[in-house]
Formats: structure tokens, sequence, C-alpha cells
């Protein structure tokens, strides 16, 4: 059993869930943000 | 604090916050995995699927802390009644649960090659799984007062009531001695069982994913102060 399978498939998933909840957060936001701004100018 | 608790305010110094916050999360991390996978040594027991600790570990302790910023802005909410503290609920959960499922994820995977098998109904894990439900069950209970248009005082409660896994996490591993390893990082009274070679970037990685998550909740409050500004604008307007 190569361990260093588990290793990169614990690292993968980790860095892999942060990072897909960090892009749809920061897209949500930047989403709603530039929402409010249009609102604003009409 | 209620200073902060105001959203303008609030606003000036999250937006420059998110921006620190995730720039030197996104460095800590990548400092402290490639330190993970390359510079630290393998454990002599364990060998190098030890190195799955650097990720498991933080992941552990933020799900962990995740409830009690949960809790504390709980308590604000019912306290001051403050409509920050209720979004601050509401952007926390989904990030702690996150951490929470990374924790319970990560664990299976060092528990096969380690004590040869997936999943044990050991003390520690199940109460980790217990606080992954939690959060499920605070999630589900905050969108649909959220969709009823209510204050959202039954999620705030039901933080407050799950409090009590935390001491149950944390003790578990002295209260059932079955397979997961006791406590090897101690805060206080300098205790670890560590050596420091491998115990450096466990507390830099914590930090960098310590980071993250604030980034994240950052911009998920920022998300939902923008629509409600927008839907007050335009209800505003319809009304004049």
């Amino acid at each position: 059993m190569n361990p260093w399978h588990f290793v990169i498939a614990a690292y993968a998933f980790a860095l892999g869930s942060t990072g897909l909840l960090l892009i749809l957060s920061w897209r949500a936001m930047r989403r709603a943000e530039a929402q409010d701004e249009a609102v604003k100018r009409r | 604090m209620h200073g902060y608790a105001n959203p303008a305010r609030f606003l000036r110094i999250a937006r420059p916050a998110t921006a620190w916050s995730l720039g030197a999360g996104l460095a800590l991390v990548s400092i402290s995995v490639l330190a993970g996978l390359f510079i630290t040594p393998p454990d002599y027991v364990q060998g190098d699927s030890a190195r799955i600790m650097y990720v498991h570990v933080p992941s552990a302790w933020l799900g962990m802390a995740g409830w009690s910023g949960l809790a504390v802005a709980a308590l604000a909410q019912l306290v001051w009644r403050h409509p920050l503290a209720t979004i601050a609920g509401r952007a926390i959960a989904p990030v702690g649960a996150m951490f929470a499922f990374i924790c319970l994820v990560t664990g299976s995977i060092w528990g096969r090659p380690t004590w040869g098998t997936w999943w044990e109904w050991d003390g520690r894990l199940t109460s980790m799984l217990i606080l992954f439900f939690l959060y499920l069950g605070y999630i589900g209970l905050a969108s649909a007062e959220r969709e009823r248009g209510t204050e959202g005082r039954m999620a705030a409660l039901f933080a407050l009531v799950g409090l009590i896994n935390l001491p149950i996490i944390h003790f578990s591993v002295k209260w059932w001695r079955t397979l997961h390893q006791g406590e090897s990082v101690s805060f206080i009274g300098g205790g670890s069982r560590i050596a420091n070679e491998m115990e450096w970037p466990l507390h830099l990685a914590t930090i960098g994913f310590a980071l993250l998550f604030a980034a994240i909740v950052l911009m998920r409050m920022r998300a939902e102060l923008a629509t409600v500004r927008a839907e007050a604008r335009l209800r505003r307007r319809s009304a004049e």
C-alpha cells in the first residue's frame, strides 16, 4: 500500500474543497456588489 | 464592538480585510503544503501517511472554531438583535461545515493505511460526524427561517445548544480510549508531543487555513449585505 496515494488524495480533497468554496464565494460577492452598484446608479 | 456592528463601518474594514486575509492565507497555505509534503521528515511509526496531518488537523480545529464563532454570533443576535450577527452566523455555517467535512474525509483517508479501516465508530470520529450534522441542521434551520422572513432565533438557539458537542469532541480521546490517537499538540503548558520540525508547518497551515476561513466568511457577509442593500433600494424606489 503506497502511502503517497493516500497523501495526495487527502491534499487534493482538502485544497480542492477550500478552493472551490473560495471561488464560489468570491463570485457571489462580486455579483452581489455589482448588482448593488447597478441599482444605486439607476 | 457595537460600533463595528454598524454595516457601513463593517464594510469599510471588511473590504481591505478580505484582500489581506485571502492573500496571506494563500501564501501561508502554499508554504505549509510544500513543507508538509517535501520538507518535514516522515513519522517514525506512520511513515509518509502522517503528512495528511497538515490538512487534517487544521480542518478539525477550524470545524470546531467555526461552531464557536457561530455561537458567539448567535449570542450577539439573541442579546442585541443585531442583523449583522444573523448575517455572520449564516456566513460562518457553510464554511465550518466544509472544514468539518474535510476533517472527516481526510481522517478517513489517513485511517485506511494507518488503522486498516476507512471508518470506525470511535468517540472522536463519531462526535466530529455529529458536528458536521449539527452544521447541516443549522444551515437548514437558518435558511427556513430566512424564507419565512423571521429573525432566525431558532437557528441561534440551536447554535448555542450545539456548543455542548465541542467539549465532547475535545475530551473524546480521553473519555473513550478507542482507535483515534490522543492529543499530540497542546497549547496549554507546552505539553506538545510532536517534534519541532513537524510542528511549525502544522501551525503555519492552521493560521493559513484560518485566514482563508476568515476571507470566505467576509466574502459571504459582503455578498449578503450587498443583496440586502440592493433589495432595500428597490423597495424604497417602488414606494416613492
